[in-house]
């Protein structure tokens, strides 16, 4: 990718529950073709900024935009959530999987993309019935979904029920599935949490090429140190809703705050070993 | 002998008309996750505006028992669908959030409001129309039992039929299927996925309606009399009946339709008419504690 252009600008978000400041002033910028981590300890706000991204929550100040190349500038805050997938092209995963557990792996990743369908049918029942464009974008959608099961290798577990599967599996479909939506932005909360070293690497290996190659813009949320420094252009580091430090892997290496936010100050080293 | 055969029939008949209704509770359960108390309102509906539309078309003069049949259908359809919409935008939309007990109170809100509507609007009095589809088979007579098979009965087994595979097809087959059935698992993500899912709840509403409102003409042309009252009754037999076959199974709902139609017509042959309404519930009941998820149902399983 020749430009690492800005893809979302998160500007001065503060999200309030009662009393609880979860996010506080939080501006952030998110290139298409990179990787941005965003970190911190438990409690950080990390996947409430998720939220706020994905129409979940209404933050109580500040704002979201995606710069989309076709439809320009959009406020994701003030978006129906389906909006955000469908004209933003921001897609999300889930800390705790969201598949749909009845449905075939297949079908988890057609149901993707039933926009595309949809469409083609011209919203109407007549449409399914061998209209050349239904049948064209049909095998359009299969083609994308095989093509993404093969790049994830899942394609032979195509037809078993999502829910059947094991927990590494799982996530690597809900990755899939997120992807079938073709996103410009794909935000990933902990998708290397319950994974195996060897599983970890191939996610590793997973993201750097959906950023180089594909050029989406990729947000981590992720605890595994061994992903975030690794893969991560660009990492965001929170603590108790305020961004305490930003840069590469290196320089939030040896960032004092940070240092401070995830071991403790010299002085309670001891208790924290304790 | 004969008798039986006979009850068999008749409650083939009912049970498909249950199973119509009930087809309808089950697919808005399944993607709302809530009774639609107003259902069988709705199919009262439909089954007034039979009578009007027959009765209009016989001053218009279109008396060809098909053609009216099918303006009929169409007509009727178009305008349940559209009351089906509005129930949904009005009753349940503005408590998508709500706790579960608020739906629940609007739906009968909802069901008494068209009731009271449709009695203040029509009448009291019992609508009746003249025989569409008169006469039928004489299908023999065994130990002195004539065996008739009405043509309004093989009308209404023959549609819903047809129309368990139509539903099925559209559920399992098509991609608005898998979009009510990925609301159904888990809506937030749905929409999370680019699915409008407020839309995908109002056609859902819309078909159900769709079905009540098939049913409500079979109805007025099998029996030939309404009123304003008969939506309550059949409403809860069609909600024992997706309870029966497991709320939010479509082949299930057809099922429990089945079962109840013949316990009521086998119930008023041989014991008495006038306790055919205990059976059906006490049955609900029976079904809730020994298999509450259903004949055809899925039980939850919670998983640790």
């Amino acid at each position: 990718m020749s430009t690492h252009h800005t893809l979302l600008e998160v500007e001065h978000l503060t999200m309030r529950f009662g009393g609880l400041t979860a996010l506080s002033d939080l501006s952030l910028n998110v290139a298409a073709g990179q990787i941005t981590s965003i970190i911190g300890p438990n409690g950080a706000g990390k996947t409430t900024f998720f939220n706020c991204l994905t129409g979940f929550y209404k933050p109580t100040e500040g704002a979201v935009r995606m710069h989309h190349p076709q439809h320009g500038a959009l406020l994701l805050n003030e978006m129906p959530s389906y909006h955000v997938a469908r004209k933003a092209g921001v897609v999300r995963t889930f800390q705790n999987i969201r598949l749909f557990p009845n449905m075939t792996v297949l079908e988890n990743l057609i149901v993707a993309q039933h926009n595309a369908l949809q469409t083609a049918s011209r919203f109407s029942l007549a449409g399914l019935f061998g209209r050349a464009g239904y049948k064209a974008a049909r095998q359009q959608a299969l083609e994308k979904a095989e093509m993404w099961l093969t790049r994830l290798k899942l394609l032979d577990l195509a037809d078993t029920a999502a829910g059947n599967l094991s927990y590494g599996t799982q996530r690597r479909i809900e990755i899939a599935r997120a992807l079938c939506v073709d996103p410009l932005l794909i935000c990933l909360d902990e998708p290397a949490a319950g994974l195996n070293p060897r599983e970890s690497a191939e996610l590793n290996e997973l993201l750097v090429y959906l950023s180089r190659e594909h050029g989406k813009g990729v947000l981590l949320i992720e605890h595994d140190m061994n992903v975030v420094m690794r893969v991560s252009d660009h990492i965001c580091v929170l603590n108790f809703g305020n961004k305490i430090a930003e840069g590469t892997p290196q320089q939030i290496q040896q960032d004092p705050n940070v240092i401070k936010a995830y071991l403790g100050e010299e002085e309670t080293d001891e208790k924290v070993a304790a | 002998m004969g008798q039986l055969i006979q009850q068999l029939i008749n409650g083939l008949t009912l049970g498909a008309v249950y199973g119509l209704i009930a087809l309808g509770y089950t697919m808005v359960y399944g993607i709302i996750g809530m009774i639609n108390f107003a259902h069988g309102d709705i199919y009262m509906v439909a089954a007034i505006m039979a009578v009007t539309v027959l009765t209009l078309l016989g001053a218009a003069g279109i008396t060809a028992v098909p053609l009216a049949l099918l303006i009929t259908l169409v007509v009727v359809i178009l305008f349940t669908a559209i009351y089906g919409w509005s129930v949904e935008r009005v009753a349940y939309r503005p408590l998508r959030n709500a706790p579960r007990l608020a739906p629940l109170i609007s739906a009968i809100g909802m069901s008494i409001f068209l009731q009271n509507m449709v009695q203040l609007t029509q009448g009291a009095r019992v609508k009746p129309i003249h025989a569409l589809l008169p006469g039928g088979f004489e299908l023999g007579t065994i130990d002195g039992f004539t065996v008739h098979l009405a043509y309004t009965q093989i009308m209404i087994i023959v549609v819903t039929v047809a129309l368990l595979v139509l539903f099925t097809w559209l559920i399992t087959r098509t991609s608005f299927g898998r979009q009510q059935r990925a609301c159904e698992q888990d809506r937030t993500m749905t929409a999370l996925l680019g699915i409008n899912v407020d839309r995908t709840i109002s056609y859902t509403f819309m078909l159900g309606a769709g079905l009540a409102a098939v049913a409500g003409v079979m109805v007025t042309v099998y029996y030939g009399v309404v009123d304003f009252s008969i939506g309550f009754v059949a409403g809860i037999k069609a909600f024992t009946a997706a309870v029966l076959g497991g709320i939010g199974s479509l082949p299930g709902a057809m099922l429990g339709g089945l079962i109840i139609g013949m316990i009521e017509s086998f119930w008023s042959a041989y014991l008495s008419p006038e306790y055919k309404d205990v059976a059906t519930f006490v049955l609900l009941i029976l079904v809730l504690m020994f298999r509450p998820s259903g004949l055809l149902g899925r039980p939850e399983v919670e998983k640790v």
